[in-house]
């Protein structure tokens, strides 16, 4: 029996395993489906990362070394090429590699699987089904993992960060691309992104655009592209024809929750993932969720200090039992679309307390209310927010002693 | 010399290699593609209709309804998914109800046991999602769904297990008539023949003309559709169909045989081959799918795709023989459901004609297919225990092991592309549509065939994936 097992080796996963070595817990095991771990990182091979966690700019391999070495250097254990098939209620968990199929068991489970890529059925883009269609990430795979180029003229569907990076990178490489386009009215992606990986390069950015038609009957051939409404429908009459051997699609990240909802965990429409309280614990007690298996983030560093949490979480679980007591729930405001956590642990919250959430538009200056219905509980000033960058408030558990939700709202100021 | 050329390896090609097998003759499959299945029997609705529809006296309504209990033994002799789950016909008006009715009447004379006329309550209690505004339904408990593609193909590599030769990208040129037979040219080879059999599918009366003086038309139909998530899955419990009406013929709302949620077909003329899908066309889908299941959620689409169905001039399927050419031609509708029924069919029409059909001593007519997902705890420790490569899922969406896809790939008719592995096992169908598994199937297909990644097609020959990168 282990104190804890962490589903998934990625920044996530070894983030919360350190942790749980670090308050204490020495029987943990890490189920890795990879040959080794990192998760995604290893093939973001761009710079960038650990700017807030190590206050210098880091490549995502290196990001991920650093985890990897500080939890080499404890009794956490590894299984790599592993599966986990399932996970019952009662912590059991089927796991499956070449080494055998097994059931082990756990005192207290961290979910952190990671998310997967939408994909050209998720948008149903219509035309044609030749190859040369890829998510952003298979691309990046295929040239930076191995070495292996999706195409040469390149279109890019969706700005998010993904499909920013990817649009350099085939650059790079020497492939010519033609246009990034975006259905929104705003980029999905990170600021610093737009800059450096599409204006540096002269691709053009075309918002309010999407791609209407796939032509080709073996490879790609070529695609329309059509500005569209407010109501994201195409307007007639602005086609714009594009030849091009592949198309790449960033189209959002849908976090992976297959095993989560397997085992009976509540979850929330909202962000695809798990409801989960301000230590990451689920509805399960002992089960808990980081990363973007529980909402996708935009940094890796801020997913290494959720899962921080959730790894401090269940080493508390298994030295002190399950914590109990009233609970504060959160709801979302106008123009919110979700908030993390959702839910409060309210006598037993540590301090200070994180709360991440993402807008539904673009604001200028702009104003964060926390609330409880007519009683204005805090509010935070932002110089401007987008929904394609998280939003992070902190808020003294003090504040909340009295109330049993909350409500965040976001509005110009 | 042959005995028997069958031109195209789809359901049809397949079923009638698969019976023809069993007895002492040398035959070729001729397809033009690189794999089986890869006409309308890739992309149809899946379904084993129970046979009311087609009209009394037809070869259509003779041969579907005595299909439905060969196709479900084929299923289970060949391990290929299928599920008898029964179908609705829903009505939404008077009139409607009415062709209910009349429906109800052609089934019973076509011979469809158990067919029963349910209210609207009756019809909620067994299909809860359906509108309010169900007028009657008719049930039809003999239904069921099947995967199309692996039938086609249990049936075809069974076949080539049987000695059947299949030739891929063959293309048939020409025919010539000799004094032996036929002489058929190929993929820029020429074979000979006693008897030619025509089941190209959209291609059939082309291959009519090249023998015979012309006498129908292939009308090409293309249908799209939504595929969706598992999670959309029991959305509907039966195939929930709608009545033909002016706007076409209606659309359906069916689990899959793999518990996804199918949702389509429109019905527009379109060239042979004219797999696309259009914005219109899938918004009019939607449409008509919300009519029958509201609630259905489009957003948890994972693919959209189209078939074109071989609709002909003539209102039946056309089987018949001509001096040692038999054309099995314009098997639109219910064909899938027909397929076992028709290449009986064409078994008694080849005796008739005085072909000689001897039993073949070591025919084997079973198949066996492993199945990672199905096993219990016991029986998946035990597999890996054997073999160590079903220890290691490359689809983490259907969860298929190495194991599953080296077992596909050492199998009589070798898949040479990401989807001819899909077709066999089912990686990379699942909601994340090969994002992840596509580059290690990539990797295992060249490993086995012993070729660069580079070679590798997704699809139709052309459709290469990756190429190399330049320094």
């Amino acid at each position: 029996m282990y104190d804890l097992a962490v589903i998934g080796g990625g920044p996530a996963g070894l983030a919360a395993a350190y942790s749980a070595y670090e308050k204490g817990l020495r029987n943990i095991v890490i189920l890795e489906r990879d040959k080794e771990l990192g998760g995604i990182l290893n093939q973001c091979i761009h710079n960038g990362f650990g700017l807030h966690r190590f206050k210098e700019e880091l490549s995502g391999p290196e990001y991920a070394h650093r985890y990897i070495e500080m939890v080499q250097d404890t009794s956490v254990e590894v299984k790599l090429d592993t599966m986990v098939i399932e996970i019952t209620p009662d912590k059991k968990i089927f796991i499956n590699s070449p080494k055998g199929y097994e059931c082990i068991e756990a005192k207290s489970i961290v979910l952190s699987m990671g998310c997967r890529e939408r994909t050209r059925g998720a948008i149903s883009i219509p035309g044609t089904r030749p190859s040369g269609v890829f998510t952003a990430g298979a691309a990046q795979r295929y040239l930076n993992m191995e070495g292996l180029m999706a195409g040469k003229r390149v279109v890019i569907l969706g700005s998010g960060d993904i499909g920013l990076i990817m649009a350099r990178r085939m650059t790079l490489e020497g492939a010519k691309v033609l246009a990034c386009v975006e259905v929104m009215p705003y980029s999905g992606g990170l600021t610093r992104n737009i800059v450096q990986c599409l204006n540096d390069f002269d691709i053009p950015l075309y918002l309010s655009h999407t791609v209407t038609d796939i032509r080709g009957d073996k490879r790609l051939e070529g695609l329309t592209v059509m500005k569209v409404d407010e109501n994201r429908r195409p307007i007639p009459g602005t086609e714009m024809e594009f030849e091009c051997d592949t198309l790449l699609l960033s189209v959002g990240l849908i976090p992976e929750n297959e095993l989560t909802r397997g085992a009976g965990i509540e979850m929330d429409p909202r962000t695809n993932g798990a409801y989960v309280f301000e230590n990451m614990e689920t509805s399960i007690e002992g089960v808990f969720a980081c990363g973007n298996v529980v909402h996708v983030h935009d940094l890796v560093d801020f997913v290494s200090d959720e899962s921080a949490r959730a790894g401090a979480a269940a080493a508390d679980y298994v030295q002190n039992g399950a914590v109990k007591g009233d609970v504060i729930r959160l709801q979302n405001g106008a123009d919110v679309g979700y908030t993390v956590p959702q839910k409060i642990h309210r006598d037993t919250a540590a301090e200070k307390i994180d709360i991440f959430f993402r807008v539904r538009s673009v604001f200028g200056k702009s104003q964060v209310i926390v609330s409880s219905g007519d009683t204005e509980i805090q509010v935070f000033k932002r110089p401007y927010m987008a929904p394609g960058e998280m939003q992070h408030i902190v808020i003294a558990a003090d504040k909340l002693k009295g109330f049993d939700t909350i409500t965040v709202t976001a509005k110009e100021a | 010399m042959y005995d028997v050329a069958i031109i195209g390896c789809g359901v049809i090609g397949s079923s009638i290699a698969y019976r023809l097998s069993g007895f002492d003759l040398k035959t070729v499959v001729l397809e033009k593609e690189n794999d089986v299945a890869m006409g309308a029997t890739r992309a149809n609705s899946a379904i084993v209709h129970a046979g009311y529809d087609p009209a009394e006296g037809t070869l259509m309504a003779k041969l579907n309804v005595r299909s439905v209990d060969l196709t479900k033994e084929l299923c289970e002799k060949l391990s290929v998914p299928y599920a008898q789950i029964g179908s609705l016909v829903l009505a939404f008006s008077d009139e409607e109800s009415a062709h209910v009715q009349r429906l109800y009447d052609r089934g019973v004379a076509n011979g469809v046991p158990g067919l029963k006329i349910l209210s609207y309550s009756e019809a909620k209690a067994i299909e809860p999602n359906i509108a309010d505004n169900v007028t009657s339904a008719l049930y039809a408990p003999t239904a069921a769904v099947i995967n199309p593609w692996e039938y086609a193909l249990a049936l075809a590599e069974t076949a080539v297990v049987n000695g059947v030769e299949l030739r891929l990208e063959s293309p048939v040129d020409a025919i010539v008539k000799t004094d032996a037979g036929y002489a058929v040219t190929a993929g820029g080879e020429t074979i000979e023949a006693k008897y030619v059999i025509n089941a190209a599918g959209t291609e059939a009366g082309l291959i009519h003309d090249m023998v015979l003086p012309h006498t129908f038309d292939i009308l090409p139909n293309k249908g799209e559709y939504y595929l969706l998530d598992k999670s959309e899955g029991t959305r509907a419990k039966h195939v929930v169909f709608q009545c033909p009406s002016k706007v076409g013929k209606g659309v359906l709302v069916s689990p899959t045989v793999h518990g996804n949620l199918i949702v389509g077909p429109n019905a527009v003329d379109c060239a042979a081959g004219d797999t696309s899908t259009s914005a219109d066309d899938l918004a009019f889908v939607r449409k008509m799918a919300a009519k029958s299941i509201p609630s259905v959620d489009f957003r948890q689409n994972i693919r959209n795709f189209a078939g074109v169905r071989p609709n002909s001039t003539i209102d039946d399927f056309i089987i018949e023989a001509h001096d040692g050419f038999f054309d099995v031609a314009g098997i639109k509708s219910p064909g899938l459901a027909s397929a076992a029924g028709i290449a009986e069919y064409v078994e008694n029409l080849m005796r008739e004609n005085g072909v000689a059909l001897e039993k073949k001593a070591d025919a084997v007519d079973t198949r066996e297919q492993i199945r990672f997902k199905e096993m219990s705890h016991e029986e998946r420790a035990e597999l890996v225990k054997k073999d160590p490569t079903f220890g290691r899922v490359i689809c983490r969406c259907e969860t298929i092991t190495e194991g599953e896809i080296v077992d596909a790939i050492r199998r009589p008719i070798v898949p040479r592309t990401v989807d001819a592995i899909k077709r066999r096992c089912c990686a990379g169908m699942g909601r994340c549509q090969g994002g992840f598994c596509g580059p290690r199937v990539v990797e295992i297909l060249a490993r086995e065939l012993g070729c660069s990644r580079q070679d590798i097609d997704k699809d139709k020959t052309g459709s290469y994936i990756v190429r190399e990168r330049e320094d």
